[in-house]
């Protein structure tokens, strides 16, 4: 295709987004309807992984708007961390909409239109979010991906989901309002520049930066921090399609993602570790990981226990970013990846079992194995990758992370990513063992029912990537080294 | 011609709106206020480039006689900016007027509202002209009264007691006015704007000088309706006709800010009134307390109208807070805003006319379901929503970060932070009206409502373009505000 | 400089506080119209006094004169006046309209039968959010 890399840049976050019409217009016809998103997922991919060729040849990628006020401009360049961002969301991008497709349809949800329309528009933000060239075009996409997954929250409409949506929109507006853009106009006073440059832009203001950074993690509530986390449960109201790829892969990651780009862009690691309130944040961090596991184990609803889970994992990445090493940041970037493939595996599954059995408790699921062991056996895979476990992704990720502490000498950290692994295995574990070694007691269901092809095709897929993710790790570990070097960050 | 530009934006809708009278055919004195105020709009477009050329300030002399006899017109960039935002709101809003009001008035009826309309843009086009103490008052009544006629004509009874309300209040406020105009006069011999900046510096010491800074600044607080002198606004916003309420939110208590503006500025001098009065402090705390006030007031609303018109209350007090600031950056922010929140506004309340149009009701409760049956009018109605909170990539978000650039530029944190807070109570008004209209299953009656008529859907989607557009190419309203900030304090001695 | 030599100030504060006064006490919409006049009034009386020159005359130019009352307050006032009248009529029209609609131009009736009329709407939305909220449950069930 003759596209110049700007042009396909920007195609990334205009294609989705555009898609919409002929979504919209195709809504009496709904293979038609599905066939454009699965068409622009496609070429979604296409354009990403082109652009992954030309970044990782070395060809510097960047579009930059007029300015818009002040000087600012919404700006646009491709780095490492954005690159693995946009790849893991546009693939999963792909592989959720062939799972929606089954599931939406199994399930008969209402206004399926409304629904494919915000889900394009949601993963257009994703990639503004990713390829961000300043804080300023950082917070415009990640409030347009807040605005354009509310109606996703609130898709059933009633009451409950008026109200979790209310929760999903009141914790995520209100941090991004009261901290987040308070920290980056504070940091445009301090600094007067916003973009994200090696090494970070505070030079010496030590004292400026110490005060921003609380802002900045609270700020950022999509990576759900305790107190800020009770949307993420919240938002379990929605479909679950939504909470895959929203609630495990695109939403949150875009939080995280944040909370990386910022500690390596903007403060930079060499500042990140003097500076006083790095710590507190990171036992902050620490804390979410138990407390979050710890209530993870207390849920009956599996989409309520994945929730805190995702919570919890969320966690290790803002750890990442805060021990302020090269490992600690390899091991965030790399879990972006690993946790994305893994809980959007255990997301499916649970949709999965809703579909096929209408079961949403966790209790009722003994002996489900027997029914859908398809099901059963992606959702084991998928949390050996959630726990850490070889032959799984999760493995690496967790290793570097567990390096950091290490190099850090953070030994509390270290003692509080083993404690969690242990919890993970608590919470998780049961649920495919019960399902294969328990009876559920009646002998009234017999034989394999499972769920609609397209979703099992796209549960067996993510589960066979967490394994894939074990064998061949090399480029996303490439990916996460070259973040280092294009941070400036010194990696032996 | 080009000597006159600078009176004739307002003279055109003087002369036109006794000739609606004598037209007399409703439809006919529709189009022919669409033509009066266009030709405005025209001649304002005409006069901020001219007063570009002139290198920023445009001199007219009424009638020949020279200042600071006659009455004199300065053209800045300040006030030919505000005339092209008015004049453009005045044609712009009239375009659905004639439908709308086909809908809440009587036939018989008709013609007067186009009259009060041309009236009222008439005075508020004076207003921001005029360089004459004596020749504000007298357009701030021209525009007044007129704007009580169009209150009064709302199909509800309570329009009736909501302008009898407005018309105590207002005249208050103008007599206030004029004893300040008076006090002045009376020490320095002169009504001229520019003379009376020179002139006052010599008398500044006099008692009577300080009571005329008093009964100007409350006279003119009384009409943009500072907290809590804004008792009047939201009866008055909440039952006139849907297009007034647009037109006035959108342009009336604008102007009045500007009158502050240019009194506190032009005429006394920033240094001399931070001096006598604590000026600062009073409008800090009153702008706080308006905006959390009224945001709170706006959350337990049921009629919709009247809740954005509590909002507009909140937003003058951002506007009044930017002036409390007192410096460059403060004033960019309160100008920037006074346009952005014009632009808001009327896209919301000309939404909410489309559905009153429609359903006949501005009651949140007859909103239920209309998300379905009045698709692009809601959407219309939820940009605008997301604007006033201040979601970027709309005019809000522009205003909102140079009012906080500016705050942290004086170092004021606390009031960072209530800015912030503020907005998120607009967040919970907002999301009031989306949940009524998204979630909430349709009366029965709501059946056979159909999508606005194109003539109100055009003129709103254009409003909501132009808060996306000016929310992304600020070129106009930063540079503009920026030069007429530069301007004001450049008058400083 | 003493206090009965500025008794036209006096004038003008005592007129102005019965005219203030009148539009805050009463509740007849007449007599806070007949307050807001007297209220204009001293204004009125205020700029023709600070126009007025002791032992001048009016601005007509004579030889046998050499001092003239300033003239210019007096036209300033007649453009007030004016005003003043157009408010007056706009507000006693206004006050047969609310007679026409109310049947009362007392304050406090007509303020309850606003308050009513508001009563009556949050009624109405409340209860109707109330009831669409439970046929919304129903249905899910």
């Amino acid at each position: 295709m003759m596209m110049s890399a700007e042009m396909m840049l920007i195609a990334t976050m205009v294609l989705p987004m555009a898609a919409v019409v002929p979504i919209v217009a195709a809504h009496r016809y709904a293979n038609l309807r599905e066939a454009v998103s699965i068409v622009t997922a496609l070429i979604l991919i296409y354009l990403v992984v082109q652009l992954y060729g030309l970044t990782s040849a070395g060809v510097v990628v960047a579009v930059a708007s007029a300015p818009l006020f002040a000087g600012l401009r919404l700006a646009f360049a491709i780095e490492p961390l954005g690159m693995l961002f946009s790849l893991v969301a546009s693939i999963l991008w792909l592989v959720t909409t062939i799972y929606a497709i089954g599931y939406m349809r199994g399930h008969h949800e209402q206004n399926q239109t409304r629904f494919y329309a915000c889900f394009a528009v949601a993963i257009g933000s994703a990639m503004g979010i990713a390829y961000a060239g300043n804080l300023l075009t950082l917070f415009v996409f990640y409030e347009i991906l807040t605005l354009s997954t509310y109606p996703l929250v609130t898709h059933a409409g009633t009451a409950e989901a008026k109200q979790g949506g209310r929760i999903y929109l009141g914790i995520l507006l209100t941090t991004s309002i009261l901290f987040l853009l308070a920290a980056i106009i504070g940091t445009w006073a301090v600094t007067d520049t916003l973009d994200f440059r090696p090494g970070g832009i505070f030079g010496a203001n030590v004292t400026a930066a110490a005060i921003l950074l609380p802002l900045y993690i609270f700020g950022i509530g999509k990576a759900a921090i305790m107190p800020f986390h009770r949307w993420l449960p919240a938002a379990m109201v929605a479909p679950t399609p939504v909470s895959a790829l929203l609630h495990a892969v695109a939403v949150v990651k875009a939080g995280v993602f944040a909370v990386l780009k910022v500690s390596v862009y903007t403060f930079g690691i060499d500042l990140l570790a003097i500076l006083p309130t790095t710590d507190f944040l990171l036992y902050l961090a620490a804390a979410t990981v138990v407390l979050a596991s710890l209530s993870a184990m207390r849920k009956d609803n599996l989409k309520a226990r994945l929730a805190y889970s995702t919570v919890s994992q969320l966690s290790y990445i803002t750890i990442g970013a805060l021990l302020a090493t090269s490992a600690g940041v390899v091991g965030g970037a790399m879990h972006i990846a690993m946790h994305a493939v893994g809980k959007i595996t255990l997301f499916f599954c649970a949709g999965a079992i809703m579909v096929a059995s209408h079961k949403t408790e966790i209790s009722q699921m003994r002996g489900l194995g027997r029914r859908m062991p398809i099901t059963m056996t992606a959702f084991f895979i998928g949390s050996l990758s959630i726990i850490g476990l070889p032959p799984c992704g999760g493995t690496w990720s967790k290793w570097y992370l567990m390096m950091g502490a290490i190099d850090t000498h953070h030994w509390v950290i270290m003692v509080v990513l083993m404690v969690s692994s242990l919890l993970n295995i608590a919470y998780l574990l049961p649920i495919p063992l019960h399902g294969f070694l328990s009876s559920d007691g009646t002998q009234s269901e017999k034989g394999i029912k499972e769920a609609p092809l397209p979703a099992l095709l796209a549960l067996s897929v993510t589960a066979v990537g967490c394994i894939v993710l074990f064998f061949f790790t090399q480029p996303l570990y490439e990916l996460a080294l070259s973040l280092l070097t294009a941070a400036g960050i010194d990696h032996g | 011609m080009s000597t006159q530009l600078a009176i004739l934006p307002v003279v055109v809708p003087l002369l036109g709106a006794p000739l609606c009278i004598l037209l007399r055919i409703p439809r006919l004195v529709g189009l022919f206020a669409i033509v009066v105020a266009t030709l405005s709009f025209i001649a304002s477009c005409l006069l901020l480039l001219a007063v570009q050329n002139a290198g920023g300030l445009l001199i007219y002399e009424m009638g020949g006689w020279p200042a600071p006899w006659g009455i004199e017109y300065r053209i800045d960039y300040l006030n030919a900016y505000l005339i092209l935002l008015v004049s453009a709101m005045g044609a712009i809003i009239l375009v659905p007027a004639q439908t709308s009001i086909r809908r809440e008035l009587q036939e018989n009826r008709h013609t007067y509202f186009y009259t009060a309309y041309l009236l009222c843009l008439t005075g508020l086009l004076g207003i921001l002209s005029t360089g004459d103490a004596f020749n504000v008052f007298v357009f701030l009544e021209i525009s007044s009264l007129s704007s009580y006629t169009l209150i009064a004509l709302g199909s509800d009874r309570r329009a009736l007691t909501a302008a009898y309300q407005y018309l105590i209040m207002g005249t208050i406020g103008a007599t206030f006015i004029i004893i300040g105009v008076g006090l002045m006069y009376m020490m320095t011999g002169t009504l001229n704007m520019f003379d009376l900046f020179q002139r006052l510096p010599e008398v500044h010491n006099s008692r009577t000088v300080l009571s005329a800074v008093g009964f100007f600044i409350v006279g003119v607080c009384l009409k943009l309706a500072l907290f809590p002198l804004h008792l009047w606004l939201p009866n008055a916003y909440a039952y006139a006709p849907s297009v007034a309420t647009a037109f006035l939110a959108a342009t009336s208590t604008k102007v009045a800010v500007y009158v502050l503006i240019r009194c506190m500025f032009s005429i006394f001098g920033i240094e001399f009134v931070d001096t006598v009065l604590p000026l600062q402090q009073i409008f800090i705390v009153l702008a706080l307390a308006g905006i959390f006030a009224a945001s709170i007031s706006a959350i337990y609303q049921l009629n919709i109208k009247r809740l954005f018109a509590y909002s507009s209350v909140a937003q003058i007090g951002y506007m009044i807070l930017g002036l409390a600031i007192g410096t460059e950056l403060g004033i960019t922010a309160t100008m920037l805003h006074l346009f952005n929140h014009a632009l808001m506004k009327a896209a919301l309340f000309l939404a909410i006319g489309s559905v009153v149009y429609r359903i006949g009701s501005a009651q949140l409760n007859h909103y239920a379901g209309l998300g379905k049956k009045m698709p692009l009018t809601m959407a219309a109605l939820v940009v605008g929503g997301l604007s006033l909170i201040g979601v970027p990539l709309t005019v809000g978000f522009v205003s909102k970060w140079y009012l906080v650039v500016a705050l942290i530029d004086k170092g004021w944190w606390l009031v960072v932070v209530l800015v912030l807070i503020s907005s998120l109570l607009a967040v919970i008004y907002v999301w009031r009206i989306i949940e009524w209209v998204y979630f909430v299953p349709p009366r029965i009656i709501v059946d056979e409502v159909r999508e606005a008529p194109l003539s109100q859907l055009i003129p709103v989607w254009l409003l909501v373009g132009a808060n996306i557009y000016f929310g992304l190419d600020t070129t106009l309203t930063v540079g503009v505000s920026e030069a007429a900030a530069a301007a004001l304090f450049g008058m400083l001695p | 400089m003493n206090i009965i030599g500025h008794y036209n100030y006096w004038i003008v504060v005592i007129l102005m506080m019965i005219g203030f006064y009148i539009v805050i006490a009463h509740g007849n919409l007449i007599k806070k119209l007949m307050g807001l006049s007297i209220f204009q009034t001293a204004v009125f009386f205020f700029y023709i006094s600070i126009g007025k020159i002791t032992g001048a005359t009016a601005p007509i130019l004579d030889p046998d004169f050499e001092l003239y009352s300033n003239p210019l307050p007096h036209v300033l006032i007649l453009t007030a006046i004016v005003v003043g009248i157009a408010t007056t009529a706009l507000g006693l029209a206004l006050v047969i309209r609310i007679q026409e609609a109310y049947g009362s131009i007392e304050e406090s009736e007509i303020q309850d039968q606003d308050t009513q009329d508001q009563m009556e709407c949050q009624l109405e939305a409340y209860g109707y959010q109330k009831h669409s909220m439970m046929s919304v449950k129903t249905l899910d069930e």
